[in-house]
């Protein structure tokens, strides 16, 4: 085989989500009354980068075969945190922008001790770590209230030069500078291979304790990035219970649609990102169609549905009935 | 060497001590730590009316956590309890809209409504091969969008039928709370299914090693969809039953009930993993998690103390029992 076609295999995914992508984005915007315009599609991509930011969190973990059910909650925390700190002088306002950083790194360090080194189910320990990462929240924010350094919201949520909408900039130099980085590295390696087949990456001398911490650390501090453009957008920190569950269960929609295989090693951020933008635009579509808002909860959840459900059809291709035991 | 040593130690307790799980025995002296200092705090605390109270309290968790026991010993989750709950408990008040004959089957109506989303999320699982978390996730992302669109935002007949009220509330025998006696019959019938039917045997060995229950001649996928459907079932039943207490139902009702029921599950000593655990345990579970609340809200912990110490607990007791083992 030449390797554009080993490239076009291992990117299928991802192609694939940013095909749904471009598919649904021009439904979208053929259909909306503005049309094409700047304004539209900053709209778009501001809601698109948060669960993007979240999706590549659960991107990060679910590589490494696990899965994080406390995604929603450390954006939530982060982003009670950033409505405290986040404000004042340039100076007072980067050493806020650090702290929420370091939350997520925490809340990351946290997840990933317990389920590597305490050998616990993601499944389970992630459950209950979100509820202890929502109670801090909610000890922060009994009330939704708070504010952020304007000027940097602005910016950061506004256009450059125009047309572009800097979130997405901003999304795209973290993916430069976080998950490039780490899904070249040894220990990104050590990831994948871990999600693939743990018994032989162990075999086979690869890092994989380490590989995993690293991932998990990581998928922390991008919800923490997402909790960060959260507080941004709405000037304020919120406890929603609700939002939080709602932004877990929207980043595992954004996995399934961007590639990426819940039983791990395989797919990339970059799809989870296209899928997670395809999710958000896929759910305002109802909007644009003129349907009743009450539909999108159920809209949403017939999508998770579906795509979770075309899974299935890789049985097919199985020639042993004991592999659908695995 | 200190195998040995534990052994001998062993040899000299009674032997219902020995055979006893380790983890049941911990949830029990959890359970009498909790007594005491909860009698510290006040001295109604050991009183038979309160402690009759916190059963009956305790007996809608437990149903709802006596069909998460049965999905975790197949090491599979049901993360649909919320709205499986929510669901229940909705569709039973508002079948009663429907003349008399709706009021009759309310309660039947709100079960099977449970079972359907249990059919969904065992079809899933067992036929799909779908993770039971992502399944469960998702089948309780549209029970909800249904749920949000049947009620148009706000609920048009949430009101509990005389019916429920009565399971709930109720008194038929003397002394003794209709919830807890409802709770007593579905832990019969679940201790009896677990350890004296086919059915009961072929959910420990799926638990175990499904690959191995299947080449043994079990039909291992019907018994994780019916796993699934009773989970499903008794999950409306606790909503059921809740919107008997609160003599109305609610949208949000189920969503206190996810964690718990897991964390009851799990204190009682089932393995995560699946294949291991008693019903005793999950008694233990339940009654603990709920002396836990109690004394929380006696002393007037706020919500997000409470979620933190769920957390903690959780993740505390996890680490005694249900780590996996290492790899080697």
């Amino acid at each position: 085989m030449k390797d554009w076609r080993y490239w076009l295999a291992e990117q299928r995914g991802t192609l694939l989500a940013f095909g749904i992508f471009v598919a649904m984005f021009i439904l979208y915007t053929s259909n909306h009354q503005a049309g094409f315009t700047a304004n539209v599609v900053q709209t778009a991509s501001n809601k698109g980068v948060l669960l993007a930011f979240v999706a590549m969190d659960q991107t990060l973990v679910v590589i490494t075969a696990g899965i994080d059910l406390s995604v929603g909650m450390i954006f939530l925390l982060t982003n009670c945190v950033a409505s405290w700190l986040v404000v004042g002088s340039p100076v007072e306002t980067a050493f806020g922008v650090v702290v929420v950083l370091a939350v997520g790194l925490l809340c990351g360090a946290l997840n990933g001790a317990i389920v590597i080194y305490g050998r616990l189910q993601p499944i389970v320990a992630t459950i209950a770590t979100g509820a202890i990462f929502f109670g801090i929240a909610l000890l922060l924010r009994p009330f939704p209230g708070g504010s952020v350094n304007e000027r940097l919201a602005d910016a950061l949520t506004g256009r450059l030069f125009g047309f572009l909408p800097a979130s997405l900039v901003a999304l795209l130099a973290v993916v430069l500078v976080v998950w490039v980085p780490f899904s070249r590295s040894v220990y990104g390696r050590a990831a994948y291979a871990a999600g693939s087949s743990e018994t032989a990456a162990y075999m086979s001398g690869v890092p994989i304790r380490r590989g995993k911490f690293a991932a998990y650390v990581l998928a922390g501090l991008l919800s923490a990035i997402g909790g960060l453009f959260l507080t941004f957008f709405t000037y304020t920190g919120d406890a929603a219970f609700a939002s939080g569950n709602a932004y877990t269960l929207f980043s595992i929609a954004a996995v399934v649609l961007g590639g990426v295989s819940l039983f791990g090693g395989r797919g990339s951020a970059i799809g989870a990102i296209f899928g997670a933008l395809a999710f958000r635009t896929i759910g305002d579509l109802l909007f644009v169609f003129d349907f009743d808002p009450l539909w999108q909860p159920l809209f949403q959840g017939v999508i998770l549905l579906v795509a979770v459900s075309l899974g299935a059809f890789a049985l097919f291709r199985v020639r042993n009935r004991l592999e659908w035991f695995l | 060497m200190s195998d040995t040593g534990m052994d001998r130690i062993a040899s000299k307790m009674p032997s219902f001590i020995r055979r006893s799980d380790p983890a049941v025995v911990t949830a029990f002296a959890c359970i009498i730590i909790l007594l005491l200092v909860g009698s510290i705090y006040s001295r109604s605390f050991l009183s038979p009316e309160y402690l009759l109270q916190q059963l009956k309290v305790a007996s809608f968790l437990g149903v709802i956590a006596t069909g998460m026991m049965l999905v975790i010993l197949l090491g599979q989750i049901d993360l649909s309890v919320p709205w499986s709950v929510a669901a229940g408990a909705m569709m039973a008040c508002a079948a009663a809209a429907y003349g008399p004959m709706g009021v009759f089957l309310a309660i039947p109506f709100g079960i099977f409504c449970g079972v359907m989303i249990g059919v969904v999320n065992g079809i899933g699982v067992a036929y799909l091969r779908i993770p039971s978390m992502i399944i469960t996730l998702a089948t309780n992302a549209v029970a909800q969008g249904l749920m949000v669109v049947y009620t148009g935002g706000f609920s048009p007949q949430d009101s509990a039928t005389g019916a429920m009220r009565y399971l709930a509330t109720g008194f038929a025998i003397p002394g003794v709370p209709n919830a807890v006696l409802i709770w007593a019959v579905i832990g019969a019938a679940m201790v009896f299914a677990l350890t004296r039917t086919t059915f009961g045997r072929a959910v420990y060995g799926i638990g175990n090693r499904e690959r191995a229950a299947y080449l043994s001649g079990i039909d291992t996928r019907r018994v994780v969809m019916i796993a699934f459907a009773v989970s499903g079932g008794l999950s409306a039943f606790g909503g059921v039953l809740l919107a008997g207490y609160a003599s109305k139902a609610a949208q949000s009702m189920g969503d206190a009930y996810l964690l718990p029921a897991i964390a009851a599950v799990v204190l009682g000593g089932t393995s995560i993993l699946g294949g291991r655990g008693s019903y005793l345990g999950t008694v233990a579970g339940v009654i603990l998690i709920t002396l836990l609340q109690s004394i929380l809200s006696v002393m007037q912990m706020p919500e997000a103390g409470r979620q933190i110490i769920y957390g903690v607990v959780i993740v505390a007791m996890l680490l005694l029992y249900g780590r996996a083992p290492a790899s080697r």
